[in-house]
């Protein structure tokens, strides 16, 4: 495995209470390999990738038990200095908010430009050629003169294709992608998935996609993590996740959203609302929502069940699941 | 067929861009809305699909008077309202309301969900006397799902999909006819915005409400339209029933965005033929002459730069049943060679 964690735990302080953002994730990454994260808005993906990259808010944000193995190392004990040198060289992140994640004051030449000066020591002439040829590569028009503009003057596929070239630039081992498409129209979104994923055949990098569209999941994940209140409770291979989910909340998942080729007037619903991480529910945090709970859904929380060679499943009624 | 409750005919919007300070020179307009029709029957969703920054809400703020257009009519039952003022501006803005994108923003914090649903009241007495309002507002509680004893809570004690049921909530207030919806989803999760979803078509049946329904989500829009138009850089490029518009696409663009929409079905990635436009929408200061598509079109030829294709059934289709034989604004309109 080229990334893997193993029962990843984040913990922020709030006027609430203490925060369980991530309570128990596992999941793992080869290279040339696309693992998708999917889960709901505050299911703690995002959580999970900060602690990955070590970029967590913190304080308040704590990681307070679990491993985040990179080829092998443990990440989580090693010193900030080294973390930093890992990052961006080793494996970087690509955030959904392009124009806030780039620089305001800085032109895109100078931010490519600057992971080659810092990293590999260039010239600022060489960094600045380096940068024209990645901004070439993820095809913007005329990269020599748009070299020298700033981000706002890019429209908002452009400036996730830069955010893409930044990341690629010193031609990483892991990428994580954070809804890298969820604020583009589709046709930009097609035009940068399409990117992503020939970059990441050409180089033979693991890519983490975090989403939660599952047509785009559908389209280019080769396997699947599926997050519910700060839990991994599915992980399958692309095409058993969506032929029969071995959880019922991957079911419900799946079932609700609105179809191209399929037209009805009710839409399945999941009932309720996923919980708050200051009050997750005592034993499956799904209880509440899922139409298979019984008794002992309330008080035991269920462990990672083995459905087979390539599967899991968090539910005491996996079978059950299957079966739907 | 019966009158449609309401026909846009010619609608237009441009703002002004202008240089200067003390002298202030009109030196162009960003063309927001530029020649947009459609009708809509009773009881009827229409769908409005289309990128960013196409006019959609622009539309949508003309149609509840929000603002005023450049030029065009927009006729509720025959009668212009773009022309009316005064009294009569009021009993028909009633009837068309609103409910917004951002379950986040369009809701005032400071207001209790009681005052937020209630204060169409204020402005349209004739609907719920004084006395009357609080039970009114409870009903509408009840009827979007949400519990009655909520009604003196605020906007952040709610989720996303529950303020987009305030949000729906208000919008009914009034009992309007119609209902124009700027993305009343997009914000949401999926689980949640199923649930949206499926009351807003329980609420069409049981109000007989006709829907314009906006959203760049084509899943969706297809769910629950009747009818869809096709927006690109201000104008509807191509509309009709949802199978015609889904399984019969004739204009590029509709074809192009139809084979961008991501399946749910790991199978299908092998089987799908895709169309990936090359650059990006062009600024709606600088429409391109001819066919406004025409930069991002695979298919454009000369006479494309010359000539505007007008929004009419093309030459070729007009043989009555083929679905294909709908409103499509392209010189050479065609079905795809592959099922999209
Ligand atoms: N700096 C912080 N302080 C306190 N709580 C935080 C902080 N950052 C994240 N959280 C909480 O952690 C939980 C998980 O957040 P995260 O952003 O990872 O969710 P997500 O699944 O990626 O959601 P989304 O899809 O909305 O981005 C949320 O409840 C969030 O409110
Ligand atoms: N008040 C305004 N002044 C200038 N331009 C505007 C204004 N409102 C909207 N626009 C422009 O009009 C175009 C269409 O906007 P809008 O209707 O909001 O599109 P959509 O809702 O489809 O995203 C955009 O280019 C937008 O920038
Ligand atoms: S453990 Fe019980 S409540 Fe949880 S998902 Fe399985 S059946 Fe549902
Ligand atoms: S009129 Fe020409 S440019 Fe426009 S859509 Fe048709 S083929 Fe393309
Ligand atoms: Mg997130
Ligand atoms: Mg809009």
């Amino acid at each position: 495995m080229l990334l893997e964690l193993r029962d990843l735990h984040v913990e922020f302080r709030t006027r609430d209470g203490v925060a369980k953002a991530v309570d128990g994730v596992s999941y793992g990454v080869d290279a040339g390999e696309t693992l998708a994260v999917l889960g709901e808005s505050g299911s703690g993906k995002s959580v999970t990738a900060q602690a990955v990259m070590g970029i967590l808010d913190s304080p308040p944000g704590r990681v307070t038990a679990g491993e985040v193995l990179f080829e092998g190392r443990d990440l989580l004990k090693l010193k900030e200095e080294e973390r930093r040198k890992i990052r961006g060289a080793e494996m970087a992140m690509i955030f959904q908010d392009a124009l806030s994640s780039l620089n305001p004051v800085l032109t895109v030449g100078d931010q490519l430009g600057e992971m080659f000066v810092v990293h590999r020591g260039m010239s600022k002439k060489d960094a600045r050629s380096k940068a024209v040829e990645l901004m070439d590569r993820v095809r913007i028009p005329a990269a020599r003169e748009r070299v020298r503009q700033y981000p706002h003057q890019f429209s908002g596929g452009m400036r996730q294709r830069i955010m893409i070239a930044m990341a690629m630039a010193l031609e990483p081992k892991l990428i994580i992608a954070d809804e890298p498409t969820t604020a583009l129209d589709v046709t930009v979104q097609a035009q940068v998935m399409d990117l992503l994923a020939e970059l990441q055949r050409e180089l033979h990098m693991g890519l983490i996609l975090i989403t939660h569209d599952l047509g785009v999941v559908a389209d280019v994940a080769d396997k699947i993590a599926v997050m519910y209140a700060g839990r991994t409770v599915e992980k399958a291979p692309v095409h058993d996740l969506y032929k029969s989910p071995a959880h019922p909340y991957t079911r419900g998942l799946l079932d609700s959203v609105p179809r191209l080729d399929q037209k009805g007037r009710e839409l399945y619903a999941i009932r309720g609302l996923p919980p708050s991480t200051t009050s997750v529910p005592p034993g499956c945090a799904f209880h509440p929502r899922c139409p298979l709970a019984q008794d002992v859904c309330r008080t035991d929380a269920p462990a990672l069940h083995r459905v087979d060679e390539h599967r899991v499943s968090a539910c005491h009624f996996w079978r059950e699941s299957l079966d739907a | 067929m019966p009158e449609p409750i309401l026909e846009v005919r010619g609608l237009v919007k441009h703002y002004p861009l202008t240089r200067g300070i003390v002298l202030r020179k009109q030196v162009g307009a960003v063309k927001a809305v530029d020649g947009v029709d459609f009708h809509l029957h009773r009881g009827e969703t229409l769908g409005i699909v289309g990128e960013s920054g196409c006019g959609k809400s622009t539309v949508a703020k003309m149609l509840v008077n929000l603002e005023k257009p450049t030029a065009g009519e927009i006729r509720y039952k025959g009668e212009d309202i773009t022309r009316l003022s005064g009294k009569a501006l009021k009993s028909v803005r009633r009837n068309i309301q609103m409910v917004f994108q951002d379950p986040y923003t369009s809701l005032n914090p400071r207001m209790t969900v009681g005052d937020i649903i209630g204060e169409a009241y204020d402005i349209h007495p004739e609907v719920a006397p004084k006395g009357d309002r609080r039970g009114r507002v409870q009903d509408l509680l009840d009827v979007v799902g949400l519990n009655p004893e909520y009604i003196n809570r605020y906007p952040h004690q709610f989720s996303g999909g529950q303020r987009q049921r305030i949000g729906i909530a208000r919008g009914l207030a009034l009992r309007p006819e119609i209902i124009v919806a700027d993305e009343p989803v997009s914000a949401l999760d999926v689980s949640v915005q199923a649930q949206v979803i499926n009351l807003m078509g329980r609420l069409q049946d049981e109000f007989d409400l006709s829907y314009i329904f906006i959203a760049h989500d084509l899943s969706i829009v297809r769910h629950i339209s009747d009818r869809v138009g096709v927006m690109y850089l201000g104008r509807i490029v191509e509309t009709g029933r949802d199978a015609e518009i889904y399984d019969h696409p004739t204009h590029p663009y509709t074809q192009a965005l139809l084979s961008a929409v991501p399946v749910p079905d790991p199978e299908a990635r092998e089987h799908r033929e895709r169309i990936i436009l090359a650059g990006d929408v062009p600024s709606p200061t600088n429409i391109p002459s001819g066919c406004r598509f025409r930069t991002r079109c695979w298919k454009a030829q000369e006479r494309c730069a010359l000539e505007v294709p007008a929004l009419a059934v093309p030459a070729v289709f007009r043989t009555g049943s083929d679905p294909a034989a709908h409103d499509s604004a392209c010189h050479f309109a065609q079905e795809p060679v592959r099922p999209v």
